[in-house]
């Protein structure tokens, strides 16, 4: 039997830890960034694995964003190329991958990633080597406080769950909330945390938490208990590929309250998955699509054009990463990691298309829009927009009221 | 009460996925004692020629009834799973019969590695939508809320797990079978044809992965191509709980995983789902090591 139990450890730890090979596609494997070649940026991202539509999304848009810099010349006469690295969707891969983009690459700066678990991975590794990075899309506040070199686009976590809080207590009227986190990522516990934290201090009762991991297919065990207690709305903080799983298995317990998440929700795939059972689910996102400010329909056009889909928050985001690095390397005349790091530490006023960009003290942009975005009819529509002074202002239809 | 029946019945359903997956493992350590690792991701297959299969005949075959469709895209994936569970022993088993176990071993691993990401190269990486072969329906029983999904699932297990006890034990082809699984040589010596009994034994396990990837689908429809690695592993404990290379044992073993994991799932615990049913399982395996029908075997010198 001794060895039935030596066997079994063995082989479940290799199916657990094993490294498989890497599928990861590498658009060269040019090495240096010698003075007036070509600029060497590193982006690593979910390409495949649980989250492959953040990375898919996130890569088009760095893309057609470098795309355009090149064709309009580049930053400082020099063509700015782009080395993708895959990281399964993997926090251990991010880190691999970003440590061979700098160490065996020399990339100038690094873009990159969607998941907070794997922008935490990657981040130290940056920090050490002192090379930029700017995070397009993770909302965990933790990830900026890794060190100086780390920048983000998107707004943050506790922001993120405030405005839901507040939406849902003041807006809807809920009072009874409970709440299922994937306890398996750094973006879920904390959103979780943080939405808690707020609607408590609202005044509302958070009733219940139940959790469940990554990828599990089955939910119907926490949902039963969730069902159990009733609440009014169950906040869901969790990624687009299991959302659509819960909500049908809600339905088919005979649950009817809608499901509300944040901006790990955004995805192509999701009303895919999900269909009709997520009808009146509703979620905190970057943007909107419809939203008619001139640098968004640009920016859609554009996408459009190139992928034909309809570009989702993280392509946003990454589309105004990418120039925001791109703008930072110009104004710092140099691809020197420290001058490069206060270049993009001083972006301001940066017309983007999720907003202007103005990064504070912290790294962070300051005073970026939310958009409370609803299914409705199989499509994705807007059903409210809060102003950074955290205020919800609910919005007749797709208009939108966005000042940028 | 009602959340407990509720949960019940909710860990039977996914059992019976589970037995069948655990089915294939036990029936192939059976024979050849090789712990089969790809056949997690035969599962996987059988889900994603369900998913080809499916969308098809919704489209071009949408005049006959669901019942039919839903039948010929079954019949279909075990086909083309049975054919892969045959050409898997073919090519990678076969020529290592003879090395140490281990060099079999770690082969599966391999195949297992290259139907994952061999998935993810033809299929996408992305998840995918499984078609709904039948309209879902609601059910109540007094509070207890299942649809016809879950009833279509423990009936369809139920009837295939009914076909291989009467494989097994009720046929030539599985008196042959367990004379292998008795005595591999001893058995070649009686004039029992092995290599087909083995070929056989990986068609009728993959067949029923294949079942499993339907069922899979069907009740949680999104799949992707590594979605075979956790339920396969999962299967796989069902099957070491139920005493591996023993039947009812390994449909035992996945119910009983099936529900523990509701149970925990259920609780304040949900948490640590996945280490419970875990702990629970070294907790068994500390007191009948051979998992519960596993029969003791003493090293023979």
């Amino acid at each position: 039997m001794k060895k039935w139990t030596f066997l079994t450890v063995t082989v479940l730890s290799l199916v657990l830890f094993g490294c498989p090979p890497k599928t990861g596609e590498t658009t060269g494997t040019t090495t240096g960034a010698a003075e007036g070649g070509e600029i060497v940026v590193g982006e690593y991202g979910s390409l495949t694995g649980g989250q492959a539509t953040f990375g898919q999304s996130t890569h088009n848009a760095i893309m057609l964003a470098v795309g355009e810099i090149n064709a309009a010349g580049g930053v400082n006469g020099r063509t700015i190329k782009v080395l993708t690295e895959d990281d399964q969707s993997r926090a251990d891969e991010a880190a691999n991958a970003v440590t061979k983009l700098i160490s065996q690459n020399n990339v100038v700066a690094v873009l990159g990633e969607v998941a907070s678990s794997s922008s935490l991975a990657a981040a130290p590794i940056c920090q050490s080597n002192k090379i930029p990075m700017i995070t397009p899309s993770s909302t965990n506040p933790s990830v900026t406080e890794k060190g100086d070199y780390i920048f983000r686009m998107c707004f943050l976590d506790t922001y993120q769950g405030q405005s839901m809080a507040r939406y849902i207590y003041n807006d809807l009227g809920v009072r009874k909330v409970a709440i299922l986190i994937d306890n398996k990522s750094d973006y879920s516990t904390g959103l979780a945390k943080f939405f808690g934290d707020a609607f408590k201090a609202a005044g509302g009762q958070i009733i219940g938490e139940q959790s469940y991991a990554q990828g599990d297919s089955d939910f119907r065990s926490q949902l039963t208990a969730i069902k159990a207690m009733n609440p009014e709305v169950i906040y869901v903080p969790g990624y687009y590929n299991d959302i659509g799983q819960i909500a049908i298995q809600a339905r088919d317990l005979g649950m009817q309250q809608p499901l509300a998440g944040g901006d790990g929700w955004e995805s192509p795939k999701l009303i895919e998955i999900g269909g009709k059972a997520l009808e009146g689910c509703f979620y905190s996102n970057h943007y909107f699509p419809g939203d008619p400010a001139p640098a968004v329909r640009d920016f859609v056009e554009k996408y459009r054009e190139k992928y034909s889909a309809t570009p989702d928050a993280l392509a946003a985001l990454a589309y105004d990463a990418a120039r925001v690095l791109a703008d930072a390397i110009k104004r710092a005349g140099t691809t020197d990691g420290a001058k490069l790091r206060d270049a993009i530490g001083a972006t301001q006023g940066f017309s983007g298309v999720t907003g202007t960009i103005n990064l504070g003290p912290d790294r962070n942009p300051q005073g970026k829009k939310l958009v409370i975005v609803e299914v409705k009819g199989g499509e994705l529509t807007l059903k409210a927009s809060v102003d950074p002074s955290g205020q919800a202002a609910p919005t007749p239809g797709t208009t939108g009221t966005t000042t940028q | 009460m009602q959340t407990l029946l509720q949960n019940l019945l909710n860990g039977i359903a996914a059992g019976s996925i589970y037995a069948l997956i655990a089915l294939g493992y036990t029936m192939v350590y059976g024979i050849l004692k090789l712990i089969n690792f790809a056949h997690g991701d035969v599962f996987m297959i059988g889900s994603f020629v369900g998913f080809y299969a499916g969308h098809y005949l919704a489209k071009n075959n949408a005049d006959a009834p669901p019942f039919v469709n839903a039948s010929i895209t079954m019949l279909l994936a075990m086909l083309i799973c049975g054919l892969l569970g045959y050409l898997n022993e073919r090519i990678a088993y076969r020529p290592l019969r003879n090395a140490p176990r281990i060099a079999s071993l770690i082969t599966a691993i391999g195949v297992s590695f290259l139907l994952e990401y061999g998935g993810q190269f033809v299929f996408g990486p992305d998840p995918k939508f499984f078609p709904p072969l039948v309209e879902k329906h609601l059910i109540n029983f007094g509070g207890v809320v299942t649809t016809n999904y879950q009833l279509i699932v423990l009936g369809v297990a139920i009837a295939f797990m009914g076909l291989l006890q009467y494989i097994v034990y009720g046929t030539k082809f599985g008196r042959a079978m367990r004379a292998v699984s008795f005595n591999f040589e001893t058995a070649s010596l009686m004039g029992i044809p092995t290599d087909r009994v083995i070929s056989t034994t990986f068609i009728i396990g993959s067949g029923l992965a294949a079942v499993a990837g339907i069922l899979f689908g069907l009740s949680y429809p999104k799949i992707d191509p590594l979605m075979g690695i956790m339920p396969g592993l999962k299967a796989f404990v069902a099957a070491v709980l139920g005493g591996i290379g023993n039947v009812p044992g390994a449909v035992v073993g996945g119910i009983l995983i099936g529900v523990i994991e509701a149970f925990v799932g259920g609780s304040q615990f949900s948490n640590y789902r996945d280490a419970i049913a875990f702990v629970i399982l070294i907790v068994i395996l500390l007191f009948r090591p051979s998992g519960l029908f596993g029969k003791y075997e003493p090293e023979k010198v």
